[in-house]
């Protein structure tokens, strides 16, 4: 054994332990969160503060049997959940968590994370054909117009940020905003953006964010009230526990994102102890905020979720990059 | 920059070089079971899927001949938004619709396997009479020079390639008009 392939070992499975750890303990996160804004105790027996609920459910899921559907396609009915989990797990190789937490920068680290992100929706609808069920057929294809119409804006709104930094390295995207917390890419006016649209811009982006997560006020593809339980309908067991991981895994890398290229990365505000622990700090903020969106937002209709992006998002993006660019021109 | 070098021993398979060579032949691997599954199945989506294995393969050998860029690109536009846009069209059209689709056409039989052989037997020699020369890396790959090489020494290519999608898009509009005069 060689050093180089304990290295790539070491840095696969510290990946796939970091997002499995953070998918299931979000869910608890989100269990509790939940039952604090209903005003009930939520997930509290197991454990101290209900920490051992999201194993024990692991444990309850595993033994469960997988039942495929007949009819359906078997290949890629098993092959859905899994491609559910692994973009998450991929794009986790190049993010950078400090100077020297990475597994391996790589100089387009952000088309790397959105082209993993980018194949996303193939689980949702290999999930929702293969199944033969006409509730996860339209959830499949509600998911696939959604991803499309949310994929313009965010990255447009990426370019300018990437126009901004010179670069598409996230290791020099961090570098350019950590000269003071004023640098940081949402603050307009020192930095080298001078673009009083920033904050809107990290505003799309966090939008583009939630609709791409498939997370409440976007979570057409999964409309209880009107597609029983959308692409994972005829899914139990595992199977729903991957899509369920899943999910949780592609909200830390959008936080994760968002992080880096607006709120300055593992940059600290006033050089107060520098460390790993602002980029965690940031990041679980806003999971928390996603949290809190999804329980006090209701959902909107498939109508209202494409007007957004096509009407108002995108030539919101189109005008900040346009304005962008001239102001970088200018000085 | 170009020297011609002999082909040294093969290296063990767990050193570096040997375990870069086990990922290449994988994604060679990769490339042909996807183009395989996408020619052969029966159902649509299937098909779809064997194609996104195959662009995934061969976005490996792009990130494997030193060109992250060009293997990312591969991913975002083929895998996240042509599989997609294919997906889509297949299941707005009509999923539950399975016609066994034979195959046809004048090369069938002994003149398919005559001009596959003629094909294969050609590239083969080709592959071994030539004298491959060893480029060093160009550049580093990163986007800024990418983006000079593209707008100086490649402008043409640049310009012909936007000149094909605005083809593409009219030769769509010109279809679906005939389309919906129908």
């Amino acid at each position: 054994m060689s050093l180089t392939l304990l290295n790539v070992i070491f840095a696969v499975v510290v990946a796939i332990a970091f997002a499995a750890a953070n998918a299931a303990y979000l869910v608890w996160a989100e269990r509790r969160g939940a039952a604090r804004i209903q005003r009930r105790p939520g997930p509290n027996i197991n454990g101290p503060f209900g920490l051992l609920q999201p194993p024990l459910d692991g444990i309850k899921l595993m033994a469960k049997q997988l039942i495929i559907p007949g009819g359906a396609d078997k290949v890629l009915f098993i092959a859905a959940p899994v491609l559910a989990m692994y973009p998450a797990i991929m794009s986790f190789v190049t993010i950078p968590f400090s100077d020297t937490i990475v597994a391996h920068n790589i100089n387009v680290g952000i088309l790397m994370i959105f082209a993993f992100a980018s194949t996303g929706s193939m689980s949702l609808i290999f999930a929702g054909w293969s199944s033969r069920n006409k509730y996860s057929m339209m959830s499949a294809v509600r998911a696939v117009s959604q991803s499309v119409a949310y994929e313009i804006p965010m990255l447009i709104t990426t370019i300018t940020v990437v126009m901004i930094a010179g670069s598409m390295d996230l290791m020099e995207i961090v570098h350019q905003q950590s000269r003071s917390i004023l640098h940081w890419n949402i603050f307009p006016l020192l930095g080298n953006s001078h673009n009083i649209l920033m904050p809107a811009s990290f505003l799309i982006f966090f939008i583009c964010t939630l609709a791409e997560t498939n997370r409440a006020p976007f979570d057409l593809g999964e409309a209880e009230s009107e597609l029983v339980a959308g692409f994972h309908t005829e899914y139990g067991s595992m199977g729903f526990g991957l899509f369920f991981m899943g999910e949780y895994a592609n909200i830390v890398i959008g936080a994760c994102m968002t992080t880096i290229l607006f709120l300055g990365g593992w940059s600290c505000p006033f050089g107060l102890f520098p460390g790993v622990w602002w980029f965690l700090l940031k990041l679980y903020l806003l999971i928390a905020t996603f949290i809190w969106i999804r329980w006090t937002f209701p959902r909107t209709t498939i109508y209202g979720l494409l007007n957004l992006s096509w009407k108002i998002l995108i030539p919101l993006s189109l005008v900040n990059l346009l304005l962008t660019a001239g102001l970088i021109k200018v000085f | 920059m170009i020297s011609s070098t002999p082909i040294a021993a093969p290296p063990a398979l767990l050193s570096a070089d040997g375990l870069v060579g086990v990922i290449f032949l994988v994604m060679i691997g990769v490339t042909i079971i996807g183009g395989l599954i996408a020619c052969n199945s029966e159902r649509l989506v299937r098909a779809v899927a064997g194609l996104i294995v195959c662009f995934v393969g061969v976005a490996g050998l792009y990130y494997f001949l030193n060109s992250p860029f060009v293997a990312m690109m591969q991913v975002l536009i083929y895998v996240g938004a042509v599989a997609v846009t294919i997906s889509f069209a297949i299941m707005l059209a009509a999923p539950e619709e399975q016609k066994k689709i034979g195959v046809s056409g004048p090369l069938i039989g002994p003149f398919g396997f005559g001009t596959a052989a003629l094909i294969a037997g050609g590239f083969s020699v080709l592959a071994v009479r030539t004298e491959w020369p060893v480029i060093a890396k160009i550049n580093d790959g990163s986007i800024k020079k990418i983006g000079i090489q593209l707008l100086t020494n490649y402008s043409m290519v640049f310009e012909l390639i936007s000149i094909v999608l605005l083809i593409a898009i009219i030769g769509a509009l010109v279809i679906a008009r005939v389309e919906r005069k129908n």
